[in-house]
């Protein structure tokens, strides 16, 4: 088992065409993802990489069966893409496009509610099932079959913590990064309860970063409802406060959302919280 | 991106916000214009900066004769301002803003913004006008009373009405804030503001209310589509380094330490300058050079660190994962030659081939210290830097 996604997964691309749609989707194929097709608007009935292209999501979901879609297109366009998913009544919409105004982001979030329709990102990596599935920009090669769940805000940061689960012979039943955006969809307890419920997991990474009050909500959350062991890591505890530290959530405003408050806040929850990026596979490792 | 409060305002009264009469100014003798044509006989010279905290370092003044207009414009203009929230260079002020005075019966604190908690738009007041609103959180939670407003719905009467009673406004004032608060709702909107903040709205002793000062924050990832507001913008009040970065898509920030960071991610730029810490080191600055990173990039990310003289020794952390570890040692080899780097230069690369870019580097016989571990790549920089 895994969580999200597995090898039965049916995956569609929006902005199939595109550069990254494009470069994104070959390494999916090529990592064995069930990609079924993609959309183009005005590209429908033709092929690319030897898949179908359909104009809309709609037409894509009724002729083959997608139930998930990673999204590549332009920052202005991406609310549109996701809102369309959603009505297609695609489960699993990853977003990886970065960029996205904060409002739209708000009024899809709101539009979103009710539907059933899970949002990965926006301003993403993606999600990746290891040996099964690969929606995202993440390396598929660093990644190995295994027994640990990775849920985190950053990009090449989760890298770091896949590859020492790697090294260390753990490996990852799912990795989520869920996103750099102050406002975006699945949060750190939506993916950390579905980890604890998952029998593959047998424990979980998490990486923070500054900004906002998830890693806190997080860590009240596994004090109640976490029996997995998990080590956590923070980013930022060196960000002077009032800056965007290149991700638009990554910012300490009126004191809120320092990486001091959220490491006590997850030690305070019994989390194992490693001072160094570089312990993470290790701390993992110790607790089997 | 900030803007100043003269344009702050400027936009308020385009959305039905009342604010002082006033004007900009940008010599003594215009200030001084600028008075006379209002009439009255008392008003504020204000520095333009794009920090607040102007009143307790003289950028605000008030001034009861022409002449005294004049003179205090003559020493504010071509100064720089330091003030709490700046740093201790602090920003040039190269305009001011000059109003006239009103006699203030009430002080209220009024702000609208996106709350990333609820996923909504956030209006917050509070009785405690003029002060910092984190202090009033922190004090005097009690005083603190907010709205949220769902985006289908669109901003209510009645939560007007709340926060309005909460005021204890009366009779015209309550319609009077539900008219500020429908601007500023639509202003947030049509500009893609990520938060309007008013510090002090004030209730005049002819019971109107009024925007004694104005602060619009707008949304990064939207100016584009608001050519207005990207006309505002003053370079001048931002960190130089930093608009450069931007220029070439890059995401620099200045910190005070000596070693240079360059580091493909926010997350793990964010961790790298952490470990440089943690080794007993001090980062000079946080700088992302993003995920599809080219030789131009990496060269020009080079000469930014290089621009800061505080940089000892630079420490340059790659996790190749589309991006290619022999692509980018090629880059890192193009730059050391191109320009001249006179400090050690660290390099960790890490996964895909990157035992191909560190033998690039190694052979290049040029001064670089190549690494796989991390923490040992940090403790080497820390180490180069203490040395130098």
């Amino acid at each position: 088992m895994s969580i999200l996604i597995d090898q039965h997964t049916k995956v569609i691309c929006q902005g199939f065409t595109g550069k990254q749609g494009t470069f994104h989707s070959q390494q999916a194929i090529a990592y064995g993802t069930q990609l079924v097709g993609g959309v183009t608007p005005g590209r429908g009935g033709n092929t690319h990489l030897g898949l179908p292209i359909f104009d809309t999501v709609e037409q894509a979901v009724a002729q083959t069966g997608a139930n998930a879609s990673m999204i590549y297109v332009p920052p202005f366009y991406a609310a549109d893409a996701i809102l369309e998913a959603v009505e297609a009544g695609i489960k699993i919409i990853v977003c990886i496009t970065e960029g996205i105004p904060v409002l739209q982001m708000l009024r899809v979030k709101a539009a979103m509610a009710g539907s059933g329709a899970l949002l990965v990102g926006p301003n993403c990596p993606g999600v990746i099932t290891p040996g099964a599935c690969k929606i995202g920009i993440m390396p598929g090669h660093i990644h190995l079959p295994g027994d640990i769940g990775i849920v985190s805000r950053s990009g090449t940061l989760t890298y770091e913590a896949v590859n020492q689960t790697t090294k260390q012979g753990l490996g990852q039943s799912t990795c989520v990064g869920i996103g750099g955006d102050p406002i975006h969809g699945m949060n750190f307890v939506d993916v950390l309860s579905r980890f604890e419920q998952d029998e593959q997991t047998k424990g979980i990474v998490m990486v923070g970063e500054i900004g906002g009050g998830e890693e806190e909500d997080a860590a009240e959350y596994i004090k109640a409802h976490v029996t997995k062991p998990v080590v956590g890591y923070i980013a930022g505890q060196t960000a002077p406060a009032g800056k965007r530290m290149g991700h638009a959530g990554a910012i300490i405003t009126g004191g809120k959302g320092t990486a001091a408050g959220k490491i006590a806040a997850l030690k305070a929850a019994g989390i194992e919280v490693v001072s160094s990026p570089t312990d993470i596979g290790v701390a993992m490792k110790a607790c089997f | 991106m900030n803007i100043h409060e003269y344009q702050a305002k400027r936009l308020f009264k385009d959305y039905g916000i009342a604010v002082p009469e006033g004007n900009p100014a940008d010599t003594p003798e215009h200030a001084e214009q600028v008075a006379r044509e209002l009439g009255g006989d008392g008003w504020v010279v204000k520095a333009q900066v794009h920090a607040g905290g102007r009143g307790k370092v003289g950028g605000v003044k008030l001034a009861r004769k022409h002449r005294e207009v004049f003179d205090f414009s003559r020493e504010m203009l071509g100064k720089r301002l330091v003030t709490v929230q700046t740093d201790s260079f602090g920003l040039p002020v190269e305009k001011l803003l000059i109003e006239k005075i009103y006699p203030i019966k009430n002080e209220f604190y009024l702000s609208v913004l996106v709350d990333r908690v609820s996923g909504r738009v956030m209006f917050i007041a509070s009785a405690a006008g003029g002060m910092d609103i984190e202090t009033v959180a922190k004090e005097s939670p009690e005083q603190i009373v907010s709205v949220l407003v769902h985006p289908a719905a669109g901003l209510q009467s009645y939560q007007c009405r709340k926060l309005a009673f909460a005021l204890q406004l009366q009779g015209e004032q309550i319609r009077g804030l539900e008219t500020i608060m429908r601007g500023m709702y639509h202003l947030m909107l049509a500009k893609d503001a990520s938060q309007i903040e008013i510090n002090p709205l004030i209730l005049t002793d002819q019971g109107q209310l009024l925007a004694l000062d104005a602060k619009i924050n707008f949304d990064d990832n939207a100016v584009a589509a608001h050519p207005d507001i990207v006309d505002m913008r003053d370079p001048g009040q931002e960190d130089e380094k930093e608009n450069k970065a931007q220029q070439f898509g890059l995401n620099y920030i200045t910190l005070n330490g000596t070693i240079g960071c360059m580091v493909n991610g926010a997350g793990l730029a964010m961790a790298t300058m952490d470990l440089v810490k943690l080794k007993g080191g001090a980062p000079a600055n946080f700088l992302d050079v993003g995920g599809g990173t080219t030789p131009e990039k990496v060269a020009e990310a080079f000469k930014l660190i290089l621009s800061d003289k505080n940089v000892k020794a630079v420490l340059i952390n790659i996790f190749g994962g589309i991006v290619q570890c022999d692509i980018i040692a090629q880059g890192i080899l193009a730059a050391v030659k191109e320009i001249n780097i006179n400090v050690p230069v660290v390099v960790r690369l890490e996964g895909t081939n990157a035992e191909a870019g560190r033998k690039l580097l190694a052979d290049s016989g040029l001064n670089l210290v190549a690494e796989t571990d991390l923490a040992l790549a940090a403790e080497q920089v820390v180490a180069l830097a203490e040395g130098a």
